[in-house]
């Protein structure tokens, strides 16, 4: 929103300066985005007359144009194509300088020397306007070579561009902040000049106000002005209309935006003698009926929307033959607008429900000033006001203007005063700090609350203009944020809690940190993958699978959550090895989702009030790392895989060959990581398929990479992933013997399961490590020569050769019991 | 009737299908192409000779021609994907390793210095600071239903405030009721609730996590972002608390010479809510152009918990209350490194990636 400051100074005494005022209102969370000068910097630009336009050879983009600004005929070239001979525009003469510093220059254009500027209404920042030049013939008298400033009437002017928090709707006009800068000054709130109704006749007997759907419509006013002249508007109404970034249009449509403005209340003025019967009744629209709105768009009402609970209510505006003539409190029809051969006007100025205008705005994808206040809550008692500042500002251009008497004014479902109790206690409970009552009282009587002491209780009743207040303990909180506002943040005490529980890291954060810093230690990188993908790069994984969509993607390619993060970290890589750095390991740790169909759906609660049971994807935290340097393997997978299994105490899982490997993997290099004990799947760990590579990343060509793609989820649940036992065995003082066992070993016979099982099968075993695997060509097939260095002892005693022979019989019996048979 | 060129066609047909037939390997078959089916192909050198023929008969013959050729092509097409899969099931086979038989001990793995993510790596000093502070950590799903991405929080549909949120929905259930969540603030409905089904009050915690807003990526913003969340819900919590942890963590993470500020904001699910600005941490509070001349950054958002969010996860807001607060992780990592554009952080460029620790 726009406010300029000269307005602002109509309704409070503000001689503070620019940067403190812009403190000021930050503070009271009227937040300034942009402060701009109005009219700075244009003391050089004049009114020219354009006399003669015409080509330049060989540019097709801009044209040469003859203007007189007073001094005889000026060549300018102009990129701009809306205007035409006899308009008057503004020129900015060379050695000119804009707003911004821009100083014009007599530049050669195509062979053209152009000897100034002509300009958008932009370009001087009197409006964002920057469709073509500002075109001056609206002016009374356009004077050829006078300055722009004093023909446009222009003050100097600073313009505050504020956010208005979605909770302050009474913020959203001049009046709104100037009653916040007031209260907070503590100086008084000018209320501006209104009209009285001068007709004689009665508003009744000419027309006709009614409601049918109070629900909708919470008050109605209609306010009949005749010998009305459709005109210009006077040059102060256009000037706070530009400074506001609203454009002018004609004394009727100015004077209403300058009343939604300047007081909050959009009102909407109809050509009276285009609605039948004199006669607005607001009604729920019926289906299929239809609206051409004022932009020309034709709309087709009460249709349920896509939004949760949006049963398709449009809340309308019907005449006399219960045509829909306008789409309530958002945008009117057509058929009824004001036009230049206006005279008579009916005025409504209403109070419609916010949540039907938010969820019609939804629909219809049809915002405007209007519908935007509407939506937040506009004061229902402004209707009348509102009309009367309406008369008196358009009195200035109509004198004869006649308003008659008694307006109608209908009524719905108004919404209910609230009254909020603030107990002895109740601010220091939420602020931390007590602040008297006293001053209490004048903060919220300044906001136009209402306070009555009861003991040592206030009743607070909020002002019909704050709907953002609410009842019982939440308006409590409404009023006491409303105290600590005009207060000042700023002014409130600090301190810091403390609580008993300590802090700390779950299971699974620890688990994470440790495995991240073990990838980080041996050299990975950690990266950062779309959760988002295209389709193809679903289907390189799981062709055809259902899959979880998104209904409005950015872009096609980002309409599908990943099942995997190995599609994103290939590509990734694949991007660093074209840019000759594809030596990296790349690592990531995320979610990746499975359509609620596939199984395992998350059972949440969700509808309106949270009232239904919905299955939403399942939700996998995985770990995933791309093994892609020039050594790199589904080995060295293997052995990034045996580090984090230790940094993690994980003593039961084993390497077993995976038989219904995914798509993605090497078919005869896949692995599942196992834990013996629970029979859980902690992983994969294998190679990147060949195909799989050429598909989703051909830039990588022949590379081999190594994966890991570890479930965090299982292997953070200590049930499925088997910790070591906490307790520390002090290894014995007395000399270990070693010697080497070679078993011929069947295939399907697994290394580590032997290791364990020579390890397990004699109490004097210490350890047992495979040293070689070796493949001889006289073997069956699949068979292998599996070697182990075995290392016995004894924690009360040398063991002797005799006892150590025994053992090692022991572990041949064990090998051979698997198949595994002496070398 | 003179002798037609294709009068051996038949013959030609058989002798090439029989050399598809019999064409053993991927290479074989490279090799052959140009004599089966390319400009060496004996079907090549007939089609040159159609040219001597009366239009008619050139006619009839070339559609002979062309039958004769797609049979070829078609067999050779074919005798090839035979072939490739044979290669492939080779291939694969010569390929095999056992995995678990992997010595690890004799791998070698040249050393190396590895980077955490940076956004990681921000999150877990974020992490540490509340910690310290006595914060517990937790985390949420990214995809929510309405009902905690929303509506708990005090935004019932089709209010106007859903609009600070572009959300993306997700084709679940009917329309618009299943969302990428917007915030993290959702978790906060998970933890309260669990809380109030456990009877675990109090709560102490931050939630960090993945958002996504329906936005286009800028300089400034990513659809995709990370966020942390921090929740207290106790007995006698006040405003003042909400500020002193602000102002500690501020100090603690930032350095001793950035502090913070409070000033009144909007949230649906905080009254009174406040947006909190930190000192500008590239010109300490001097002014400068990304503070736009006024030393403050605008870092996140704060309030104390509504009574509303209160009563949709049915905790007592006269024995309880509470503060949240919350803030971009990928902004705090992007004020601390002073990254022009944020979109470096998704590009997974290594040489943007090995500057961090």
């Amino acid at each position: 929103m726009k406010i300029p400051l000269s307005w602002l100074r109509e309704f409070v005494e503000l001689s503070e300066s620019v940067d403190e005022l812009t403190t000021l209102l930050d503070d009271l969370g009227l937040v300034v985005e942009g402060v701009q000068s109005v009219g700075e910097g244009l003391e050089d630009v004049v009114v020219a007359r354009v006399d003669e336009i015409r080509a330049i050879e060989g540019a097709d983009r801009v044209r040469l144009v003859v203007v007189d600004a007073g001094s005889g005929p000026l060549e300018i070239v102009c990129g701009a194509t809306n205007f035409a001979i006899g308009n008057y525009v503004p020129l900015a003469p060379v050695g000119a300088e804009l707003p911004g510093g821009f100083v014009i220059t007599g530049r050669k254009m195509r062979g053209v020397t152009s000897n100034g500027m002509l300009c958008s209404a932009r370009e001087l920042r009197l409006s964002d306007d920057h469709e073509g030049l500002m075109i001056l013939d609206d002016l009374t008298t356009p004077r050829v070579g006078e300055g722009l400033l004093q023909a446009l009437g222009i003050v100097p002017d600073v313009v505050f561009e504020i956010t208005v928090e979605g909770n302050r709707p009474d913020a959203w006009c001049v009046e709104g902040v100037a009653r916040d800068l007031a209260t907070r000054l503590q100086r008084p709130l000018a209320s501006p000049p209104l009209a009285e109704p001068n007709g004689t006749d009665k508003t009744a007997t000419v027309a006709v106000a009614e409601i049918q759907a109070p629900d909708l419509c919470g008050r109605l006013t209609i306010s009949v002005l005749r010998h009305v002249t459709v005109g210009p508007s006077p040059s102060w109404v256009a000037q706070r209309l530009l400074a506001a970034g609203m454009r002018p249009i004609s004394n009727v449509v100015d004077a209403s935006n300058l009343v939604m403005l300047e007081l909050g209340q959009p009102t909407h003025p109809y050509d009276a003698s285009r609605v039948a019967s004199r006669t607005l009744r607001v009604r729920g629209a019926r289906p299929d009926e239809t609206l051409v709105t004022l932009d020309g768009v034709e709309r087709t009402l009460a249709r349920p929307g896509r939004g949760l609970g949006d049963t398709g209510v449009d809340c309308v505006i019907v005449d006399g033959d219960d045509d829909v003539i306008g789409l309530a409190g958002m945008m009117g029809g057509s058929s009824s607008e004001i036009s230049d051969t206006t005279t008579e006007v009916l005025l409504e100025a209403a109070f419609f429900d916010p949540m039907t205008i938010a969820r019609s705005s939804k629909r219809h994808r049809l915002r405007s000033e209007a519908s935007a206040r509407f939506e937040r809550g506009v004061d229902p008692q402004l209707a009348l006001r509102a009309a009367a500042r309406f008369v008196y500002i358009l009195r200035e251009s109509v004198p004869e203007l006649e308003w008659l008497a008694e307006p109608l004014d209908v009524r719905g479902t108004m919404p209910a005063p609230v009254t909020v109790e603030l107990r002895e206690g109740d601010v220091e409970r939420l602020l931390g700090v007590a602040l008297e009552n006293q001053e209490v009282t004048r903060l919220l009587e300044g906001l136009g609350f209402r306070v009555m002491a009861a003991g040592s209780t206030l009743q607070v009743t909020a002002p019909s203009a704050r709907l953002d207040i609410r009842a019982g303990a939440a308006g409590r909180a409404d009023v006491i944020e409303e105290i600590a506002r005009l207060h000042s943040y700023r002014l409130l005490p600090r301190h810091v809690p403390s609580w008993p529980s300590p802090g700390g890291l779950d299971d699974r954060q620890v688990l994470r940190r440790k495995l991240r810093d073990v990838v980080v230690d041996l050299g990975g990188v950690e990266a950062w993958t779309p959760t988002l993908i295209s389709d193809r790069e679903f289907d390189a994984v799981q062709p055809g699978a259902e899959r979880v969509r998104i209904t409005n993607p950015l872009a096609d390619d980002e309409s599908v959550l990943r099942a995997t993060m190995v599609t994103g970290l290939v590509q990734a890589w694949a991007r660093n090895v074209e840019r000759g750095e594809g030596n990296v390991i790349l690592a990531e740790i995320g979610a990746v989702f499975a359509h609620p169909s596939a199984g395992e759906p998350r059972l949440t609660k969700g509808g309106v009030g949270g009232s239904v049971e919905l299955a939403l994807p399942r939700e996998n935290e995985r770990f995933t790392i791309l093994l892609g340097r020039l050594e790199d393997s589904a080995v060295t997978a293997v052995a990034l895989w045996a580090v984090m299994a230790a940094r993690l105490g994980l003593s039961e899982v084993v390497v077993r060959t995976d038989l219904a490997p995914a798509t993605f993997m090497h078919p005869t290099r896949a692995g599942l990581l196992v834990d013996r004990a629970s029979g859980a799947v902690l992983g994969r760990v294998g190679e990147l398929d060949a195909q799989f590579l050429q598909s989703v990343a051909p830039g990588v060509g022949s590379r081999r990479a190594g994966v890991l793609d570890l479930d965090l989820d299982t292997l953070s649940d200590r049930s499925l992933a088997t910790p070591r036992s906490d307790n520390a065995s002090v290894p014995s003082r007395f000399p270990s013997a070693l010697f080497d066992l070679a078993f011929v070993t069947p295939e399907g016979l697994h290394a580590q399961d032997l290791a364990l099982a020579l390890r397990a099968s004699d109490e004097l075993v210490e350890d047992v490590r495979l040293f070689d695997v070796y493949h001889a060509t006289g073997l069956a097939q699949g068979a292998r020569s599996l070697a182990y260095a075995v290392r016995v002892s004894s924690f009360d005693r040398t063991l002797s050769e005799a006892e150590v022979a025994e053992v090692r019989e022991t572990l041949i019996a064990t090998g051979a019991a698997l198949g595994a048979v002496l070398r | 009737m003179t002798s037609s060129p294709l009068k051996d066609l038949a013959r030609h047909v058989e002798e090439l299908l029989a050399t598809v037939r019999e064409l053993t390997s991927m290479d074989g078959a490279l090799e052959a192409e140009p004599t089966i089916t390319g400009k060496r192909s004996i079907l090549s050198t007939l089609q040159k000779s159609l040219g001597s023929l009366e239009p008619e008969a050139r006619r009839d013959a070339g559609a002979q021609l062309q039958e004769a050729r797609r049979v070829v092509e078609e067999a050779f097409a074919t005798r090839k994907n035979e072939l490739a899969q044979v290669a492939r099931s080779e291939a694969l086979a010569s390929d095999r390793i056992e995995l678990g038989d992997v010595i690890v001990q004799n791998v070698r793995w040249p050393v190396d210095a590895g980077h955490p993510g940076l956004v990681a790596s921000t999150q877990r000093s974020l992490e540490d600071v509340f910690v310290a502070m006595g914060f517990r950590v937790s985390e949420g799903p990214e995809v929510e239903s309405d009902w905690y991405n929303f509506e708990a929080l005090n935004i019932p549909p089709a209010h106007p405030a859903r609009g600070l949120w572009d959300t993306f929905y997700v084709e679940l259930g009917d329309p618009e009721t299943v969302v990428l969540r917007t915030h993290t603030s959702p978790t906060q409905i998970h933890l309260m609730e669990d809380a109030v089904g456990s009877n675990s009050l109090p709560i102490h915690a931050v939630m960090p996590g993945r958002c996504f807003r329906r936005d286009t990526p800028d300089a400034r913003h990513l659809a995709t972002f990370h966020q942390i969340e921090g929740l207290v819900v106790d007995r006698g919590i006040t405003f003042a608390d909400l500020a002193g942890v602000i102002e500690t963590f501020t100090r603690a993470f930032f350095g001793p010479d950035i502090s913070s500020r409070l000033r009144p904001g909007f949230f649906p699910f905080t009254e009174p809510s406040a947006e909190f600005e930190i000192t500008c941490t590239i010109c300490h509070g001097e002014g400068c152009r990304t503070c736009s001349q006024t030393g403050w950054i605008e870092l996140g958002g704060c309030g104390m918990l509504d009574p509303a969010v209160f009563d949709a996860v049915g905790i007592d807001s006269e024995v309880w209350s509470g503060f949240a607060f919350g803030f971009g992780i990928d902004r705090c990592a992007q004020m601390r490194h002073q990254i022009a554009d944020m979109r470096a952080l998704i590009e997974n460029d290594v040489r943007f990636l090995r500057q961090f620790s």
